[in-house]
């Protein structure tokens, strides 16, 4: 299976080079500089983070190492969640390594910073850790496109799913900070838009290390549902708070809208069975999904999250972009990359909009019993199949100057 | 219904209840940073990742020894007390003659390795420990449901506070504790090895931060950076009470989890940082913390 992978990979590197000689002298400083930012120690570190990097060398890799017989660089650093040192660190990238793409981009804050900074250079970025639909839509730049998921389809999967399975009734508990309000006001907006009811809500402060008393709260409700507008430690905290003080015993449910795969592995399936939660990919949703995560999971030991997942499929497509148009020039890849459908082991349906949005299928999931899982990294059941033209935001609503002007 | 300030008496019974709870495990890591500080004037900002420390042994002896919560709860305090020591023995003794910034960096940095070496193994996502059997399930107190663990973290953390009292104010141990750093070259004068004492008790303290991390392992998710978080809250709660006042520490902490817990039915937006506010205005008023000595 790897052995043919890999021809394939080679003869595509192969067929690319072949076609684009001559074009050589068109890529910036004759090499392809990848940097990858991204919170490498922190909160949001097992997401992303060193198995992020891990993704994209990967792709470079299979993809030979070089394009067009120009070499292909990889850097990284760490933004430890911060605006300023993520945008400190694209701009020493602009300005002393010539950098043509910067890849990972987690934490909303420091997206935003960072993007404005690859707009200011006139280079390109792929966010694929990022939540904040706020980045296609009143942030939005023609220098980046976001590749995996944002809180609109979190909302319009999870929450829809489970006011249609009659949870009728909702009681929020939300980070208190930007991705929290938006979120909230999301499934706020597809709650009400399906007959349903926000019966009351929490703002907690971020981070919150005991969920105990909100959780009480939540109990003393009455709400049919707990929704949870939060991430990372935060949603894991409350979810096991919500486990030992009987929530499901008592009648009631809990949706968390942003999780990650590391935070079920983490959690374990007894505290989590049973939660309905969207995701952009799952590895054992298929063949495809399957033989990549398996090689994947060769290199790092653990199974890819969506995102990981996400910065491979994005940097295969750039480098594919990159060899076909001979050019490393952020504007003509931004444009090609657009044209050319995204179909790969992550993706399915997917094109890049022209607000930079990489629309593409979602998965409304449920997370397994400890019963019914056969092994550590099985997990999720997919359940439906969220269309890519339903999942993100429409166009018509879109806020970002590239559409509306 | 009976209401207290909009909020059903039930509700706030509850609150005061989970405030209660926490405050416990305020109070167990302020007495441990008290005791360090106010016998040996070290200020162990390594104190959050012993606890963290703590947690990790259980939850690994767990996992490759089988060793149940029980057996952790009575080995990790030992094994966690003795990598203390060795840190006293081999590093802070060195610099005990410095100002005590020295030893505020030196335990710093021992905090940071401790928790990015854990990061570089373990990952920040952290991993659940099974509540212990015989702890499973809660009671129904009619106002709220109460997880029995909880409750037995309350009863364990009291007991363990008050013990810690008795020992230091009451007996002879506490007494050349006591004295020995009051003038340590008097009681060596009097035949008391004073060193000796020194490096158990920075053991001890650091033992009763492993016990808390040991309590907690079952109730959140066992990370390398749950000790940092806690740590800032605890020295507030340290200062709010009085550096270096055992039982100031140990009140205090009750008390803190009761505001924390008020605070967050009423306002939660300010939940974390309604105890920086007491501290200022505790400082303000009385600097030297509300069961500290005037310095």
């Amino acid at each position: 299976m790897t052995f043919n992978r890999n021809t394939l990979v080679s003869s595509i590197a192969l067929t690319a080079t072949l076609m684009a000689t001559g074009a050589q002298a068109q890529m910036s400083d004759n090499a392809v500089r990848i940097g990858y930012l991204a919170d490498m120690s922190g909160t949001y570190r097992d997401l992303a983070g060193p198995g992020g990097l891990e993704a994209l060398q990967m792709a470079v890799e299979d993809f030979g190492g070089e394009v067009n017989g120009a070499p292909i660089e990889v850097s990284s650093a760490d933004d430890r969640n911060s605006a300023d040192v993520g945008a400190n660190t694209v701009r020493e990238w602009f300005d002393t390594q010539n950098v043509d793409l910067v890849a990972g981009l987690v934490a909303s804050s420091v997206v935003i910073a960072a993007t404005k900074v690859i707009e200011d250079n006139n280079g390109l970025g792929i966010v694929s850790g990022s939540a904040a639909s706020s980045i296609t839509n009143e942030h939005c730049t023609p220098n980046h496109i976001h590749w995996v998921y944002d809180t609109y389809p979190l909302a319009n999967g999870t929450a829809k799913a489970v006011v249609e399975q009659g949870g009728d009734t909702w009681f929020m508990l939300t980070a208190d900070y930007a991705f929290g309000h938006a979120l909230e006001a999301d499934v706020t907006r597809v709650v009400e838009d399906n007959g349903g009811e926000i019966v009351g809500t929490i703002r907690h402060p971020f981070p919150t290390s005991d969920f105990s008393s909100y959780i009480l709260q939540a109990q003393g409700s009455g709400a049919k549902i707990i929704g949870l507008a939060n991430a990372g430690a935060d949603t894991v905290n409350a979810i096991s708070t919500a486990s030992q003080f009987g929530v499901v015993q008592g009648g009631q449910q809990l949706a968390g809208l942003l999780i990650f795969l590391n935070d079920v592995h983490a959690m374990g399936l007894e505290d989590t069975q049973g939660l309905l939660l969207t995701t952009g990919w799952y590895w054992d949703m298929d063949d495809q999904s399957r033989e990549w995560a398996e090689r994947y999971f060769e290199r790092t030991e653990r199974m890819p999250t969506m995102v990981q997942a996400g910065i491979y499929s994005s940097t295969m497509h750039y480098l594919e972009t990159v060899a076909e148009e001979g050019t490393d020039d952020p504007e003509t890849i931004r444009a090609a990359m657009a044209e050319r459908p995204v179909e790969d082991f992550f993706s399915r349906n997917g094109r890049i909009r022209e607000d930079g949005r990489m629309v593409h299928d979602m998965y409304l999931a449920r997370v397994k019993s400890p019963e019914e899982s056969t092994g550590e990294w099985d997990v999720y059941e997919i359940l439906s199949t969220i269309p890519a033209e339903e999942a993100f935001r429409p166009l018509a609503e879109s806020q970002c100057e590239l559409v509306t002007n | 219904m009976t209401m207290i300030f909009g909020v059903p008496l039930a509700v706030f019974m509850g609150q005061l209840m989970l405030g209660l709870i926490n405050g416990a495990f305020y109070a167990l890591l302020s007495l441990g940073l008290a005791v360090i500080f106010g016998l040996l004037k070290i200020v162990n900002f390594a104190h959050g990742a012993m606890y963290m420390l703590g947690a990790f042994a259980a939850l690994l002896g767990l996992q490759t020894l089988g060793l149940n919560y029980w057996l952790a709860l009575l080995l990790v305090p030992l094994l966690v007390g003795g990598l203390g020591m060795l840190i006293e023995r081999y590093m802070l003794r060195r610099i005990a003659h410095l100002d005590h910034l020295y030893g505020l960096l030196l335990t710093f940095g021992l905090a940071l390795i401790a928790e990015g070496t854990l990061i570089n193994f373990f990952g920040v996502s952290g991993s659940s420990y099974p509540t212990p059997t015989a702890l499973q399930g809660g009671y129904n107190l009619g106002f709220m449901f109460l997880p029995i663990y909880r409750a037995w973290v309350l009863l364990a953390a009291l007991v363990v506070c008050l013990g810690t009292w008795f020992i230091i104010e009451r007996t002879r141990l506490g007494a050349y504790l006591r004295a020995g750093t009051e003038n340590s070259a008097l009681m060596q004068a009097f035949g008391v090895n004073v060193p000796q004492l020194v490096t158990l008790t920075y053991g001890f303290g650091v033992a009763l931060a492993a016990f808390a991390g040991v309590l907690a392992a079952p109730l959140y998710p066992v990370s390398p950076t749950m000790g940092s978080s806690l740590l800032i809250v605890v020295f507030a709660v340290v200062v709010i009470g009085g550096m270096g006042s055992i039982l100031g520490a140990v009140l205090t902490g009750l008390g803190m989890g009761l505001v924390e817990g008020l605070t967050k039915v009423y306002y939660p937006e300010a939940a974390n940082t309604v105890i920086f506010l007491v501290m200022v205005l505790v400082l303000l008023v009385r600097p030297a913390g509300l069961f500290g000595k005037e310095a």
